[in-house]
């Protein structure tokens, strides 16, 4: 069995090395701050949402992010799925017992988010567009209507659409939970450009908004100048303490406890599946454990009357 | 190893069948009662794990294909349609994207195998030709597949390399032209190539057969490299020693496979093909993925565009040619002790390549990547033919039979292990 071991050594640290190279890649590229990462529960190989903490961050994505940023890939229904912020399993009282509330089309908390919106439809019968308020069928409403108003209002920047934006960043949920914390005051050696915003977490490079007498004449940085970490970029300061009021008095209403929320939040809307995911591989890793053992004990038995 | 049929029909279809078309025939000795050395290691395994592979694939991706729309406006919403909308699409999605991976660590494995055990040598040149031209096609294929999400790294990738071509001279330009079906990467370029990424995996499982007929002519190479002198000696019925033995390697992989699949799919992925691709706005870093790193950082040690190309390629090409370049009489590196180092300094160098694609093209990286290179090169070109005619071999066995009772009496008298390894 040595050289066997040896193999499945080789193949466990190929694996490792194949999964390091996307981080060590982006630790060479980088001159911001190092990321924080707290513990999210869906983590790790048994990890799944906390279904308090999507509400609050659905509230905070709602209150605050909603306002620039799309989620296009998102309808309502997706709110009342299984594993989503207001799935529900029974109904709650004074809901007709015919209703079946963990359809996401027939679950009262989805039926009324929806219907916060209007939304265009048509056209009728006479060829004409109207409006209606939303359904659970219909998709998250977009902040602009197109790019260039976005950009318009943006000074020049594109909020990027939200509903993938975990996975579209490099470890996406503990660089938003930082990046949501990083407004720091920029360092007095630096120049901030108007409408752009210092971040101590954004991926820049500080280098080129150094103060004149900080540059030698090609630009670069003096001696002994330090360049602050992070970067500049069009989004402003969004979350404050205590600008969304939660329902629970016992939560604290911090940009931290925000951030992590609308971390939660982000993280299921772009990978709704992640529940059901991990769990059907704990299963599949049980069976495949046991079908590796049996498999062994077969090989064992049958080559056990050959000299090999 | 071409040896007499020994299947003995019984039932009444089966006879019927025989005399006609003897398909049972043909499987029972190809894969149940194939003469196949005794001494054959986990290093052995790979080629049923690849057959796996190509099958876990063509099944998945026919399933994709069912719910993907190949169009530069829905590619990527209907990809995230599967991964939302579909049931089970996400476990579909995720066991096409990350078993393309397991393919290719498979390959690579099976192939450095193969180098080491001299198994491309006469007479399984052949063999291994054809094996290089499956890996030509595997390339192609996941190429192609990773431009279907139409992702920023889908749309960058296929524009920078289908822009490798117009490096040729004077017909280069309408070749890429003739690639992209237009002027740019665009709505036809994303057609043809799922169109194509459909058909390649047929073509490669057409030549997966003929590999497989390769091999069954001469039979089997082994880790001594001394072919089967008496096959009641040397050698075990493929059914059930090998199926028992391959099936147990093939479940130790899918459990490397499903670890990546449900706790990390996306670790072997790049972040920004999860942002639509968008023709204006370029990436800060454009890289492959991981399993063409080695290549990407070939083509990037040359200075010259079409001198970076024609090296790409020749890495390549020139595995078409090393039962030749390979001057040695002896076929496993058990018994060539300098050849052993080389390749293992080949190893390093084929990983470090790896590393280097994926670093910047810039400063001390390029000058490794050069020294890499040249040394991948060189290993073909200069150190395996000069190798062949100036290294002593080891004493080798005299067959499969005597090299086991040696190391049987090497371990008792050791006394490490009474059970030899394999």
């Amino acid at each position: 069995m040595i050289r066997s071991t040896r193999a499945s050594a080789t193949l466990v640290a190929a694996a490792i090395s194949l999964a390091s190279l996307a981080s060590t890649a982006e630790a060479a590229g980088g001159g911001a701050k190092e990321l924080m990462h707290p513990h999210f529960g869906f983590e790790g190989v048994t990890g799944h949402y906390d279904k308090e903490a999507l509400q609050r961050g659905y509230q905070v994505y709602r209150t605050i992010c909603s306002s620039c940023h799309s989620m296009k890939q998102l309808s309502f229904r997706n709110l009342g799925q299984k594993g989503a912020p207001f799935y529900l399993d029974e109904c709650p009282d004074g809901v007709p017992e015919t209703t079946n509330c963990s359809n996401p089309n027939d679950n009262p908390i989805v039926k009324a988010i929806a219907a916060e919106y209007q939304v265009q439809d048509g056209p009728d019968d006479y060829g004409d567009m109207f409006d209606r308020p939303g359904v659970p069928s219909d998709p998250f409403p977009r902040p602009y209507p197109n790019e260039q108003i976005a950009r318009l209002a943006n000074n020049g920047a594109l909020p990027p659409d939200m509903s993938l934006l975990v996975k579209a960043r490099h470890h996406g949920a503990a660089y938003i939970y930082s990046l949501m914390q990083g407004y720091a005051e920029p360092p007095a050696s630096v120049e901030i450009p108007a409408g752009q915003y210092y971040n101590e977490y954004y991926p820049g490079d500080m280098s080129q908004y150094l103060k004149p007498e900080y540059k030698d004449a090609e630009g670069h940085p003096l001696e002994g100048v330090e360049v602050p970490p992070g970067g500049v970029f069009a989004m402003s300061q969004p979350l404050y303490d205590g600008m969304v009021d939660y329902a629970d008095e016992e939560m604290p209403e911090t940009i931290e406890q925000y951030a992590k929320d609308v971390v939660e939040f982000l993280t299921w809307a772009s990978e709704p599946k992640l529940e059901e995911r991990k769990k059907l591989g704990v299963m599949t890793v049980i069976y495949l454990v046991v079908l590796c053992g049996l498999l062994y004990a077969s090989y064992r038995e049958i080559w056990s009357k050959v000299d090999h | 190893m071409s040896h007499q049929s020994t299947y003995d029909p019984q039932t009444g279809i089966e006879k019927w069948l025989d005399k006609r078309l003897p398909v049972v025939r043909l499987a029972y000795d190809s894969f149940v009662d194939f003469p196949t050395p005794k001494n054959l290691n986990y290093w052995y395994t790979f080629g049923g794990i690849l057959a796996i592979c190509l099958v876990v694939q063509i099944l998945t991706g026919v399933i994709l294909a069912m719910h993907y729309t190949p169009h530069k406006d829905f590619a990527f919403d209907s990809v995230e349609h599967i991964m939302r909308d579909v049931n089970y699409g996400w476990l579909m999605r995720y066991v096409h994207a990350n078993g393309a991976s397991m393919f290719f660590i498979a390959v690579y494995i099976h192939m450095f195998r193969g180098l080491y055990y001299g198994s491309y040598k006469e007479p399984r040149e052949m063999l291994w030709i054809l094996g290089v031209v499956i890996f030509l096609l595997m390339m192609a294929t996941a190429f192609m597949g990773y431009v279907l999400p139409w992702g920023q790294m889908s749309f960058w990738g296929a524009t920078v390399i289908t822009n490798l071509f117009s490096a040729i001279p004077l017909v280069g330009e309408s070749i890429r032209t003739w690639l992209w079906g237009g002027f740019s990467v665009d709505n036809a370029t994303l057609n043809r190539f799922f169109s194509l990424h459909y058909l390649l995996p047929f073509a490669i499982a057409g030549v997966v057969v003929l590999h497989i007929w390769a091999l069954h002519v001469p039979g089997n190479n082994n880790p001594t490299g001394v072919e089967v002198k008496d096959v009641k000696k040397d050698t075990v019925p493929f059914h059930p020693y090998y199926t028992v033995k391959d099936g147990f390697a093939i479940a130790v992989f899918m459990l490397m496979f499903a670890a990546f699949v449900f706790f990390m799919p996306n670790a072997l992925g790049h972040p920004d093909n999860y942002i639509e691709a968008n023709p204006l706005s370029t990436p800060a870093h454009i890289v492959p993925e991981w399993y063409f790193l080695a290549f990407y950082a070939i083509l990037r040690a040359v200075p010259d565009k079409l001198g970076g190309v024609v090296l790409m390629f020749g890495s390549i090409l020139v595995l078409f040619v090393l039962p030749w370049l390979d001057t040695s009489k002896v076929r496993s590196m058990r018994y060539r002790p300098i050849a052993k180092l080389w390749f293992a300094v080949f190893v390093v160098v084929c990983l470090a390549l790896g590393w280097l694609g994926g670093q910047p093209a810039e400063g001390v990286y390029v000058l490794w990547a050069r020294i890499a290179t040249a040394y991948y090169f060189a290993f073909f070109l200069i150190i395996l033919p000069l190798l062949g005619v100036m290294e002593t071999p080891r004493a080798m066995p005299k067959s499969i039979s005597e090299s086991i009772t040696k190391a049987h009496a090497t371990t008792t008298i050791g006394g490490a292990a009474a059970q030899p390894a394999e």
